[in-house]
């Protein structure tokens, strides 16, 4: 167990570096504080997301509504907590209870959760859309000060996703509750029988991946300055693929919070380095999907290796 | 004497540092890297906006003029993919980026870091709010203005006019429509008795003004957005009243459709709207700003206008199924500036 859980990072590790080496090969410009900052720098929100997804993929389900959640929060960010802060810290709170309450009736009434969040997709998306019908809105100040901050020795953003897989791993894999959670995914009967309330665990990763989504809208708010009812519709299947590509399973609480940022900042390094290499447009979406493919590939031969040996 | 002859050299080495500003200006951009950042390449008027840039930028290229002239389109229409672009151009150190944002505002960060790192940015067409960027806009509230300027030429007594309108809720339909109605206030001798929306497509135009047409008096004149001319004038055949004075909008199908006319009975009208080439005024733009020009940060796109005269050249270098184009020039691009400042 202690190899498989320690070979379940080593291949997002080596997935980074070569892509990093390589990208370091084609752009050297890259490979500089202010380099880095920018090859990573929007990353940051679409790893906060991942985290997010990652807390509901723990528990078993899938959720269809994080790229319009987080467009939501965005729009949140750049209107109401912009210009009222307290109201607007009050919205984004309630946008979390809500997706813990959204948890408890997913497990209560035994629907697919990949049904209740693809409608729900549509809801945060009108509401974004009322909140904010054309592009606009501001940064809180505060929050673009936060996401341009210049730390010394490392750009923000490689700080920024040590944190958050720093914080990530202590809550899921180190503390007693994080054990639990997890177990849920594993086998939630006997967590049930070991008497616990699975209802109110589910809420809670659900309310966790609510506070992560908010995170990733308030980041990408402090990024971009400005917001937009569409902004972040992509991160829904970024965040999916960036909880597997870090070595997460769909079923069974297998999850790992570093592998999950490094797999979102392979993701959007992909994407970069694609470009570098001045790959027309047509081919970008299916070059990205086969790096996808053959990262995903060599972990099953690198799982069945792991299995024989 | 002594006073005169000062003056003279005074005169001759102004002239002799004007000449040489002007010869580095062609020059200074001869290392110069330009980037396009595109969000969409899904419809002909951006595929062609695509060519035009390919073609200027290689001939910019092979006349010295720049380094490099370099076109990226982003895989998905989406505000963060095309942040994370000009990120990446910032990277692979361009000196402008010339832009058609997905979204006015949510490139702002990206644009700023652009400038920050003393990267030039061009907008066009979909155009951003930052300040730092440069802004080549379309006054869309002029094209409609101008549509019942016309109109009011053509037509001294006035009449009923029909209003085509475009795609509800976007941006542009509100503003020419705003042209429109502001044009028909100052002209009052023109009265919108039918408003419907054809949404820039001619099967829909036509289904739209069939459907409205019983219920219209006699119209003389129809106001319309691009690509709804041609369908109009299908329904008011179709209904077998006489054709009004219709306004085009550059589509090929309309052009042809009015040199029909002109033949058949000396049918004479307008026809304006948006040149895809717009980028390639972009790309002088930018040039000149990385060769140190001063440049106002607003400018206005011209429309591109055919008139009667116009026509048959319009329609012979129009491809089947595009739109008018037009290729703009370092000179076209100067004009713009000028007239801006």
């Amino acid at each position: 167990m202690s190899f498989l859980a320690r070979h379940r990072i080593i291949l997002p590790v080596v997935s980074l570096t070569v892509l990093l080496a390589a990208t370091f090969y084609m752009q050297p410009r890259a490979m500089s504080y202010f380099g880095l900052n920018l090859l990573f720098n929007l990353a940051v929100p679409i790893a906060l997301a991942t985290i997010a997804q990652m807390m509901i993929i723990m528990v078993n389900d899938i959720d269809l509504s994080l790229g319009a959640f987080v467009s939501l929060v965005a729009c949140v960010t750049a209107t109401i907590l912009n210009d009222t802060p307290a109201l607007g810290l009050l919205i984004l709170l309630a946008l979390i209870l809500s997706y813990a309450l959204l948890g408890a009736v997913i497990h209560a009434l035994e629907i697919p959760a990949i049904v209740v969040t693809l409608g729900m997709s549509f809801v945060w998306g009108g509401l974004a859309l009322f909140i904010l019908p054309s592009p606009g809105g501001a940064s809180p100040d505060w929050l673009r000060t936060l996401m341009t901050v210049k730390p010394p020795f490392a750009p923000m953003a490689v700080v920024a996703s040590v944190i958050i897989a720093l914080v990530a791993h202590l809550l899921i894999i180190r503390s007693g509750i994080g054990t639990v959670l997890r177990g849920v995914g594993g086998n939630a009967r006997s967590v049930a029988q070991a008497g616990w309330p699975v209802i109110r665990l589910k809420a809670l990763a659900y309310g966790l991946a609510g506070l992560f989504g908010v995170l990733a809208g308030m980041a990408l708010v402090g990024l971009t300055t400005s917001a937009d009812a569409n902004i972040a519709l992509r991160y829904t299947l970024l965040s999916i693929a960036g909880v597997i590509l870090g070595g997460g399973e769909f079923i069974g609480g297998k999850v790992s919070p570093t592998g999950a940022v490094i797999g979102a900042l392979t993701l959007t390094l992909a994407a970069s380095f694609l470009s570098f290499l001045r790959l027309s447009s047509d081919w970008q979406i299916g070059a990205q999907g086969a790096v996808l493919i053959l990262v995903l590939t060599a972990r099953l031969i690198f799982r069945q290796k792991g299995a024989e040996a | 004497m002594t006073i005169s002859r000062m003056l003279l050299g005074a005169a001759s080495l102004a002239m002799a540092a004007g000449l040489a500003q002007a010869e580095s200006h062609a020059s200074a951009t001869a290392d110069k890297r330009i980037a396009l950042s595109n969000n969409y390449a899904g419809n002909s008027w951006r595929q062609a906006m695509l060519q035009t840039w390919e073609e200027v930028g290689e001939q910019a290229v092979a006349d010295g003029m720049l380094a490099a002239a370099d076109a990226y389109t982003t895989a998905e229409n989406q505000a963060t993919e095309q942040a994370a672009q000009i990120q990446n151009m910032i990277l692979q150190g361009y000196d402008a980026i010339v832009l058609n944002a997905a979204s006015p505002t949510a490139l702002n960060g990206a644009v700023k870091e652009a400038c920050d790192a003393g990267v030039t940015v061009v907008s066009f067409d979909g155009i951003v709010t930052e300040p730092c960027a440069w802004r080549i806009a379309v006054d869309f509230a002029a094209m409609g203005e101008e549509q019942v300027e016309y109109l009011a030429t053509r037509l001294s007594d006035g009449g009923n006019l029909l209003e085509i309108r475009g795609l509800a809720g976007v941006f542009v339909d509100d503003e020419i429509s705003k042209g429109i109605h502001e044009g028909v206030a100052e002209h009052d001798q023109f009265e919108i008795v039918g408003s419907v929306h054809g949404d820039w497509a001619q099967d829909v135009s036509q289904k739209a003004v069939a459907g409205i047409l019983p219920s219209l008096p006699e119209i003389t004149g129809v106001v319309t957005q691009g690509g709804d001319g041609y369908g109009a004038a299908q329904a008011f055949k179709a209904a077998g009243r006489p054709t009004p004075l219709i306004v085009l909008g550059n589509r090929q199908d309309e052009l042809k459709w009015w040199a029909e006319q002109r033949d058949a009975n000396g049918y004479e009208t307008l026809s304006l709207s948006i040149a895809p080439g717009v980028a390639s005024l972009a790309l002088w733009v930018a040039q000149q700003v990385l060769a140190g020009e001063e440049v106002p940060k607003d400018l206005t796109v011209p429309f591109l206008k055919i008139t009667q005269d116009t026509l048959d050249d319009a329609l012979a270098n129009t491809p089947e199924g595009s739109v008018a184009n037009v290729t703009y020039t370092l000179d076209d691009a100067k004009q713009v500036i000028a007239d801006a400042k």
